[in-house]
């Protein structure tokens, strides 16, 4: 085991990946995503600091939990994930780039840590700023409205809630899509299968609800947001699970499908020809 | 001995149905060797083999005792220029190698030493803050080229490494190839252009539809021809028409020509030795005097054309 040699080779690469995930053309579209709640939130304080709406400070918190549930973690992060996990290995086939790092002493299932890490680090920081700033937002929204009952809520335990589900997401979705970008050719069909799945999760029993990243993602928001709408009369409701279950849930999840990752990753042949 | 070559055992691969190579035997030693054969023939599969790009289907593969599987030791004593013409975006030239001997866990002080040493062989030190994405297509080649060989490795592996370069730089190249040979390492080459692996190999490796046709050192490999193929000797002396009808003589000639000029003679012989045997008598008898003898078809170029034939079109 040399540890010393791995810790090396993963900086090595984090250094180039980071650069690329975050300075490349495609990380347009992420840094879309993640800005979109703080886009979304400054605009609403904006409205309602001129008076042209009215806001509650209770209100303001679910709305903001709503957004947070149903936009920011089921397409914003997920969406973000497809576009940086996806392509750390399926890119660079496309790109006819990864035998660079095949042709390297580096033990695969170390390159494989490294670009899951990699990705991991880049979607944390746009969606972790993301998550942090629009929620900063939302409070300092309130503050100006309802003083003392903003004082009353108890903000850092909700903001570092929100951030620990925003890491989480990120771990969750990012290792289902770096090993589909590993499995499928074109990994946009089934992570168009795993939206739909993880949107349906509302309507389908509890027991399969824990087949999905969002359910055990939802479990640890710190604000429930009601099923609201036609849709209510379908909706199965199952008890949010534990957050002693969820997170070391996802955590689990995470290291078994790195580690799948990492053996799809030994077996893999380079024939940039056939792609 | 393994320890030492390059070692194919009844290797054969397959992408899907389309065969690659099929049942490859080959044990490559210290020196050049050349692949040669047209496109398609499984130059850049054999490569890809031994370096663990690609897997086998049948047989094994060892480079000096190694499994190409092993990448953490094989790349330390290997170095590969690929035909593959992509690099990391936004990197410069020296980015781009110092970030492979990174990978290598060089240090940054060590790795800043190799990279300069290899961009200066390369004759790169200009354009080395310059991004790759930038360079010309010869530039891009010596790049990769300075990549293969940053590290020092013990065996290269160099996918058509003269594609792209100017007569000047092909020269330079070739210089460099010969001095890396020449301080016992293996150099692994293809190539389409017969005249240049001519001036560079020590052996050849010939491949056609995936099967390795011959192997070994260029005259040896034609000597094995001869039954077949009859050697042609092209001899320059004073008195063609004695030489001609003393030759004629022989069970083992099967054709004389004489040339336009009558000054010379192109003799086909099944035995380029009895051959010279009986020239050196004529001449210690004081029969004739010779200006030149050299033989007309005991190269790549030759060699291919007989083997490969028209299958090789690609080849110049």
């Amino acid at each position: 085991m040399n540890w010393r040699l791995w810790r090396a080779q993963i900086a090595a690469i984090l250094r180039l990946e980071l650069r690329k995930t975050l300075l490349g053309k495609r990380a347009i579209a992420v840094y879309v995503l993640a800005a979109s709640a703080v886009l979304l939130f400054g605009m609403h304080s904006i409205a309602a600091g001129r008076g042209w709406i009215r806001c509650r400070a209770d209100e303001d918190f679910l709305l903001y939990a709503g957004f947070f549930q149903l936009f920011y973690l089921r397409l914003a992060i997920f969406f973000g994930c497809v576009f940086v996990f996806m392509n750390l290995f399926r890119g660079e086939v496309l790109e006819k780039t990864l035998h660079h790092y095949l042709l390297a002493p580096v033990r695969r299932e170390v390159l494989a840590a490294g670009k899951f890490l990699s990705g991991l680090l880049a979607s944390v920081l746009l969606f972790g700023a993301g998550t942090a700033l629009s929620f900063l937002i939302v409070c300092s929204h309130v503050a100006q409205i309802r003083h003392q009952e903003f004082m009353a809520e108890p903000l850092p335990a909700h903001l570092a809630a929100y951030l620990g589900v925003t890491v989480l997401a990120c771990l969750g979705y990012g290792s289902v899509f770096l090993v589909m970008g590993l499995l499928f050719r074109n990994p946009m069909i089934p992570a168009v299968g795993v939206l739909i799945w993880e949107s349906i999760t509302v309507f389908v029993p509890p027991l399969l609800k824990k087949i999905s990243v969002i359910f055990w993602l939802e479990s640890l928001c710190p604000v429930q947001v009601p099923f609201g709408g036609a849709g209510k009369i379908f909706a199965i409701s199952g008890e949010p699970a534990s957050p002693w279950l969820a997170v070391p849930g996802l955590l689990a999840l995470t290291a078994v499908l790195v580690l799948l990752a990492a053996l799809r990753l030994r077996r893999l042949e380079i024939n940039y020809g056939a792609e | 001995m393994s320890a030492d070559r390059i070692i194919f055992e009844d290797v054969s691969k397959f992408y899907g149905e389309v065969l690659g190579v099929n049942r490859v035997d080959l044990s490559i030693p210290p020196g050049i060797t050349t692949l040669v054969g047209p496109n398609g023939s499984g130059k850049t599969t054999l490569m890809n083999l031994m370096t663990g790009l690609v897997r086998p289907n049948r047989g094994r593969v060892q480079v000096l005792g190694l499994c190409p599987e092993d990448s953490e030791r094989l790349f330390r004593l290997l170095g590969y220029c690929t035909q593959y013409d992509s690099f990391p975006r936004h990197l410069t030239g020296y980015e781009f190698l110092c970030f492979y001997l990174r990978l290598h866990g060089t240090s940054h002080g060590a790795a800043d030493r190799l990279v300069w040493q290899a961009l200066e062989r390369l004759g790169m030190t200009e354009a080395a803050h310059r991004r790759v994405a930038a360079y010309s297509k010869g530039m891009r080649q010596r790049i990769k080229l300075a990549q293969a060989i940053c590290h020092q490795p013990q065996v290269l592996v160099l996918d058509e490494p003269l594609n792209g370069l100017d007569p000047m730089a092909r020269a330079e190249m070739i210089a460099l190839f010969r001095e890396l040979a020449s301080a016992g390492r293996h150099l692994v080459i293809s190539s389409h252009i017969l005249h240049e692996v001519d001036k560079i190999s020590d052996q050849v490796v010939m491949l056609t539809s995936g099967y390795v046709v011959a192997e070994g050192q260029i005259q040896a490999v034609r000597s094995e021809m001869h039954q077949e193929y009859p050697m042609q000797i092209l001899v320059r002396c004073d008195k063609p028409a004695l030489l001609a009808a003393r030759v004629f003589e022989q069970d083992h000639v099967v054709e004389v020509k004489m040339h336009k000029d009558r000054r010379g003679l192109l003799v086909s012989t099944r035995s380029g030795d009895q051959f010279y045997e009986l020239l050196e008598r004529l001449v210690l008898e004081g029969a004739l005097t010779v200006e030149s003898v050299a033989p007309a078809d005991e190269d790549v170029y030759s060699v291919y054309e007989y083997l490969i034939g028209s299958e090789g079109g690609g080849a110049a």
